[in-house]
């Protein structure tokens, strides 16, 4: 729901360092991690809660064939739902465009090109037989920044996996048995939304922050500081200041959330 | 070959650990988590709003319509695809169906209520957790209801009922009688009753029983975690 | 010969036998059933003498007619304002209930009350088939200009406005915002200091949680004091 006044009224407060709910520009809602929140279905899961934002992701792994150019590669699936029961302004129906991005975006480009998995590794029988890693997130309860919340919950989820049992002669998965093997990750690419609003930039926004909304743009960094994923989002343009400047601070900001995995 | 052990140890008219809460979805209008053995289903409720398109207003009273869901990575095997199936859609309307009963809307003239189930991880006796999750979810929403409803799935398997089917009983060899039914608890009247499989009169009559012991012992659960949440 | 089953004041839910017999009577957010009187609500029983009844902890806003409301602006047609008053249907502001002022026909509404403009209205009427009408014309009734609305349970507005007013009159006194509840549930807060807005709207929350706790007024004022020092308490 936009609205006019809070709107303004959010513009105003960012103008003087201040944001509706008292927070500093920079600083996040606390955050809390739960993992194997479907532990009996799922072969990994977790539920991030970032304030009152609420996201439960779930890896699923399924055994098939290769592409043909990659013969001795598995792969990662990567899909988000906006469920209704999490928002008033979600509807059910085919992914919008909204959950479509967020899963490419935050989800899959931060995985992929950071090359957190060694895809190779997923190998069964070059090919014949790969592991596919099917991740799955689903938001819980909107209160704005789903994208970091995402994010976190996707990679919490990873961490939390366990391959199933396959038995390479019957070409089956036993889901019932988990084997002690998790999924190796190399990086863990941390996504951080920042929001320029007037010429301030905040970070975590809430949903009403983000019905306010001039530019957005969503860095995703790994350990060194590099950054594996960028999605530019809202209405306004970003100047190349703006955009070293959000760098910067979805950076240091990656390296404070990277620590609540170790 | 009779069937004298439960798979989980459990007495035959022994329910599952089971446990509640309402006010898990700050957005939404009133929800609920209700768990019973491994089964862990969320409810939403969103409304009264305007519903479209017209010609499903009803000009009397609000309309309810629910939507049951299962999380891809909540089945038992493989990834349950996004999207509704032939499955979820007639566990949506059954659910509607079992709550109606008890739900005064006569306030809301042409509006919709929404309530939105999802599976977080299923285990057996997903629309009876659904439907109970529901129910607590419109009373936390706080339309006047005449009474709470709550729901669990009775089986057969050769000469015993089994209270609270678990999935290794969905699967039992033998074959089985699944029987889920939902009900006011207060009176025992009967708002959703489905079967799959073959009984006789006299089992069902003693399948009935068994559920509305276990509904009553669901009841109090939901009665608890709707005052919980103000006695905090 | 009859029998209560609850006590004052006591946390019912739906389904509960609030009294056996026919010496009871239900009131709101109960219903007689054979000789049961039962509780259809999540609510705190308020006995009065014969009377049982439910002060509901979380209900939908049912518009009624003299009730104050807030409301955001959704359509503007050429004789009339559409509002979402937080109800399922939205509520209308005819033409000639607009303004104090005259408005010529055939003028750009969206001159008075814009899309997603909140305003503060009366509501005049409320049909059978829950048509609403609203009026601008009264005091205090007018757009919101700046300032934030923060969304609570109708069933808690009661104890957010207090007995003749006490309980919001002393949160703006102690926190100097300016504050307009409106009965559907929508609060309009605004302050220069953002700070002392943010302790308002968590006083308001408070209320609305803990509504039904006795001693709320001492409790919330004490939180007040503890957040803005009690220089700017009640004299």
């Amino acid at each position: 729901m936009s609205n006019g006044i809070v709107t303004s009224h959010i513009i105003n407060l960012i103008d003087k360092d201040s944001r509706l709910d008292g927070r500093k520009l920079d600083q996040f809602r606390d955050i809390k991690i739960e993992y194997g929140v479907s532990a009996k279905s799922a072969e990994g899961s977790a539920l991030v809660k970032i304030g009152k934002t609420e996201v439960v992701a779930g890896i699923k792994m399924e055994v098939g064939e290769p592409y043909p150019d990659r013969l001795d590669e598995g792969t990662i699936i990567a899909n988000v739902e906006l469920l209704p029961l999490s928002s008033g302004e979600f509807e059910s129906g085919p992914p919008t465009i909204k959950s479509i991005e967020l899963a490419r975006s935050v989800v899959d480009r931060g995985l992929r090109e950071s090359k957190a998995i060694d895809f190779k590794k997923l190998t069964i029988k070059k090919g014949e037989k790969v592991w596919t890693i099917l991740i799955d997130a689903y938001s819980i309860n909107d209160d704005g920044n789903l994208a970091d919340a995402i994010g976190l919950a996707t990679l919490a989820a990873i961490k939390d996996a366990k391959f199933p049992k396959y038995d390479e002669k019957e070409e089956k998965i036993d889901y019932k048995e988990k084997t002690k093997k998790g999924i190796e990750l190399k990086e863990l690419p941390i996504p951080v939304t920042v929001l320029k609003i007037k010429n301030k930039f905040i970070l975590d926004p809430t949903l009403d922050e983000e019905n306010a909304m001039g530019a957005r743009l969503t860095v995703t960094t790994v350990e060194d500081g590099r950054i594996c994923a960028l999605q530019k989002g809202g209405i306004s343009p970003l100047t190349p200041e703006d955009t070293e400047k959000i760098i910067e601070l979805a950076t240091k900001k990656g390296k404070e959330l990277r620590k609540l995995f170790k | 070959m009779p069937y004298n052990k439960r798979f989980d140890g459990r007495k035959f008219d022994e329910l599952r650990e089971i446990s509640a809460e309402v006010g898990v979805i700050p957005n939404a209008d009133g929800s609920a988590k209700f768990k019973i053995g491994k089964t862990i289903a969320i409810a939403a409720v969103y409304g009264p709003r305007v519903l479209h398109p017209r010609f499903l207003q009803d000009p009397t009273k609000g309309v309810l319509r629910c939507n049951y869901n299962m999380m891809s990575f909540s089945g038992s095997g493989e990834r349950v695809r996004p999207g509704p199936s032939r499955r979820s859609k007639e566990i949506s309307h059954i659910t509607e169906k079992a709550l109606e009963p008890v739900l005064d809307l006569s306030e809301f003239p042409s509006a919709v209520v929404d309530v939105y189930i999802e599976l977080l991880q299923t285990d057996a006796g997903t629309r009876c957790a659904g439907i109970t999750a529901a129910a607590l979810a419109l009373a936390d929403a706080g339309f006047p209801m005449k009474d709470l409803i709550s729901a669990v799935a009775v089986g057969r398997i050769e000469d015993k009922v089994v209270l609270d089917v678990s999935k290794e009983e969905e699967d039992y060899e033998g074959g089985m009688a699944d029987i889920p039914i939902a009900m006011l608890p207060r009176t025992g009247e009967i708002t959703l009753l489905q079967m799959d499989g073959l009984v006789t009169l006299n089992e069902l009559k003693e399948v009935l029983k068994s559920a509305k012991k276990a509904c009553e012992q669901i009841y109090k659960v939901q009665k608890d975690a709707l005052r919980a949440r103000y006695l905090k | 010969m009859g029998e209560l089953k609850v006590k004052d004041k006591d946390i019912v839910v739906p389904g509960d036998v609030l009294a056996e017999g026919m010496d009871f009577l239900p009131a709101g957010g109960a219903f007689r059933e054979g000789e049961n009187i039962i509780a259809s609500q999540v609510g705190v029983v308020s006995v009065n003498g014969r009377l049982l009844k439910l002060v509901p902890l979380n209900a939908k806003y049912i518009p009624k007619r003299g009730d104050t409301v807030i409301g955001k602006i959704v359509e503007v047609t050429n004789n009339c304002w559409f509002v979402d008053i937080g109800y399922s249907n939205h509520a209308c502001i005819p033409l000639r209930d607009g303004s104090m002022e005259y408005i010529p026909k055939g003028a750009d509404l969206t001159q008075y009350y814009d899309y997603n403009d909140f305003v503060v209205a009366n509501i005049t009427n409320v049909s059978k088939s829950k048509e609403i009408d609203l009026s601008m014309k009264g005091p205090g009734l007018r757009k919101l200009s700046e300032g934030r609305i923060i969304k609570v349970n109708s069933a808690k507005v009661p104890r957010i406005i207090g007995k003749q007013g006490s309980m919001i009159s002393m949160i703006k006194q102690m926190t100097d915002c300016r504050i307009v509840v409106g009965q559907n549930g929508l609060v309009w807060l605004y302050d220069i200091d953002p700070l002392k807005e943010v302790i308002a709207v968590e006083a308001i929350k408070k209320i609305e949680e803990r509504a039904h706790i006795q001693g709320l007024t001492d409790e919330i004022k004490m939180f007040l004091e503890s957040k803005v020092g009690v220089k700017n308490a009640v004299q």
